[in-house]
């Protein structure tokens, strides 16, 4: 309730800009944008008040391994039709339990030739890249879908439609991991050395786009963003979105709190901004660039885009308890994250993170270039997302305890 | 004096043979193991930093090669490919010698070859196979 009347508060009765005239100012070129990096230093020099009315957008982006990503692609028909039953793209199955030549390729699908040496994630690259993908398929066959099998190659451009959609994406903050163990374990969070050897993380901190609207104030269904080199969209909120978690005066969550569900046209997209990556041990994933410009609607929205990495906390992890619930070795802020080294019980331990926080800043300003030209404009969530929502275990049960 | 980081490559037939004591006591070098090991195909490696007078090490040198021991300069066995580099420094937090590091400005990463042992930590552990090593 206290987020949504934030959000309805200022959005409706005190709002100082508006998008509109923001997107005026863009189509005049005249807007002034700064990056959420750039904003920092900005407001220390020229307080609250001046920068609200100075500024008019600040470019937020992050650069990380999304798991909870993949591509709709439609095929197109063959002739004879096939209804495409089972979908394999280089060997890497595709779910093909939609319409007849509709599919959807995940990232952390492996092939199943190659393992973990190749999947999903590789196979939506090869295709941005513009090479040949062998496609196969299976089928039962029906009066109208005669075929039962077909072998061919397609490429991006021959495609009817595809479209990246990431079921979760631009996390807003995420836990830090290390290891206890007495072994090296792969995970996730990379690879975490034993005896407290190494602490990992993956938040793009100051620079991340939930952290500098930490209550969605300007950012809902609908929204305009940079995805993976192109624009996309917010669709929904994204699977596992946790807005309830504990928070800082400043409107941070200290750990993973919101999530989103983004959209865009993969024909549009670049692999400098969407990477296949492989975690030794652990699987496939993919880095998804993520951009978004937040307007500067009032003062209120100055105080949340002026936080620093030293104003944003995460908690540290132990990745060897492989359970739901990990122990904890204390809360750490981005700035000693990225200063290399951690603290934790009396140890010096070096710290490396997931995401890159230099590609992180190159898209920040790209979407600020964008946004100058006037080839980017702002939008009005269609609605925003919801502000309570928790995230539920899974418990095995019996039907009788549902 | 000279410093000299060499990986040392011993074929099968030698394996055993008391190598690094000749280095010592025939041509007066000060050799310090950085790391061992002999592979599945019994070939067995070793990364080696050498010091000694520049003549006494050029014979050290010869003398191994004349023992059939392949001999590569060590800083030349670990390959960064900065263009697929994404910069993220996972490999930052396995380096013990911080021969990788993240630069504090510009956030993209550095490699100093001159600190790096060879231990290969951080070889697997780059999401975009960026890193390769050779021992």
């Amino acid at each position: 309730m206290f987020i949504e009347k934030i959000q309805k508060n200022s959005i409706i009765k005190h709002m100082a800009k508006t998008i509109e005239e923001i997107n005026e100012k863009i189509k005049k070129g005249c807007v002034v944008v700064l990056s959420a990096e750039e904003i920092i230093g900005y407001t220390a020099e020229h307080g609250v008040k001046k920068t609200a009315a100075a500024v008019d957008v600040v470019t937020t982006a992050t650069f990380g391994p999304m798991c909870s990503t993949g591509a709709f692609i439609n095929f197109g028909h063959s002739d004879p039709p096939i209804k495409m039953q089972k979908v394999w793209l280089n060997d890497v199955s595709a779910y093909a339990g939609i319409a007849a030549v509709d599919a959807y390729i995940g990232a952390t699908e492996l092939s199943e030739t190659e393992d973990m040496k190749y999947g999903g994630a590789y196979v939506i690259q090869d295709l941005i890249d513009g090479k040949a993908v062998k496609l196969r398929a299976i089928s039962y066959g029906t009066d109208c879908y005669p075929r039962k099998e077909i072998e061919t190659y397609i490429s991006l451009e021959n495609l009817n439609q595809a479209f990246l959609f990431n079921p979760r994406n631009a996390y807003q903050n995420y836990a830090a991991a290390t290891n206890s163990s007495s072994r090296i374990i792969y995970t996730y969070m990379g690879k975490l050395m034993p005896n407290f050897g190494n602490v990992t993380y993956s938040s793009a901190g100051q620079l991340s786009p939930l952290l500098n609207d930490p209550y969605l104030r300007t950012i809902g269904v609908g929204t305009r963003i940079f995805l993976g080199g192109a624009q996309g969209y917010v669709a929904w909120q994204g699977t596992q979105n946790n807005p309830g978690r504990e928070r800082l005066a400043n409107g941070t969550p200290v750990g993973p709190a919101g999530t989103l569900a983004l959209i865009g046209d993969l024909k549009k997209m670049d692999s400098r901004y969407l990477r296949a990556a492989t975690f030794h041990g652990y699987g496939i994933t993919m880095y998804v660039g993520v951009g978004i410009g937040i307007p500067v609607i009032d003062e209120e929205m100055v105080e949340f885009l002026r936080v620093s990495d030293k104003d944003i906390y995460t908690e540290i992890y132990d990745y060897s308890v492989a359970r739901r619930s990990k122990p904890s070795y204390g809360k750490v802020s981005y700035q000693q994250l990225r200063s290399g080294t951690v603290n934790i019980k009396g140890k010096k331990i070096l710290t490396g993170s997931l995401s890159s926080y230099s590609i992180a800043r190159e898209i920040a300003q790209l979407l600020k270039q964008w946004i100058l030209e006037g080839s980017f404009t702002l939008t009005s969530p269609v609605t925003f997302l919801p502000s309570e929502e928790k995230i539920n275990p899974l418990n095995v049960k019996s039907r009788e305890e549902i | 004096m000279v410093t000299k980081r060499l990986v040392l490559t011993f074929p099968e037939k030698i394996v055993t043979k008391p190598i690094t004591y000749r280095l010592v006591k025939d041509y007066d070098l000060a050799f310090n193991i950085l790391r061992a090991e002999i592979t599945a195909d019994i070939e067995g490696k070793i990364l080696i930093e050498i010091q000694g007078s520049k003549e006494h090490l050029d014979e050290g040198i010869a003398y191994l090669q004349g023992e059939g021991i392949s001999i590569q300069d060590a800083s030349r066995d670990i390959i960064l490919d900065k263009e697929n580099c994404v910069n993220c420094g996972i490999c930052a937090s396995l380096c013990m010698t911080q021969a990788m590091e993240m630069d504090k400005t510009s956030f993209e990463l550095i490699f100093d070859k001159d600190k790096c042992i060879l231990c290969g930590f951080c070889e697997n552990s780059c999401p975009v196979g960026a890193i390769r090593l050779r021992i």
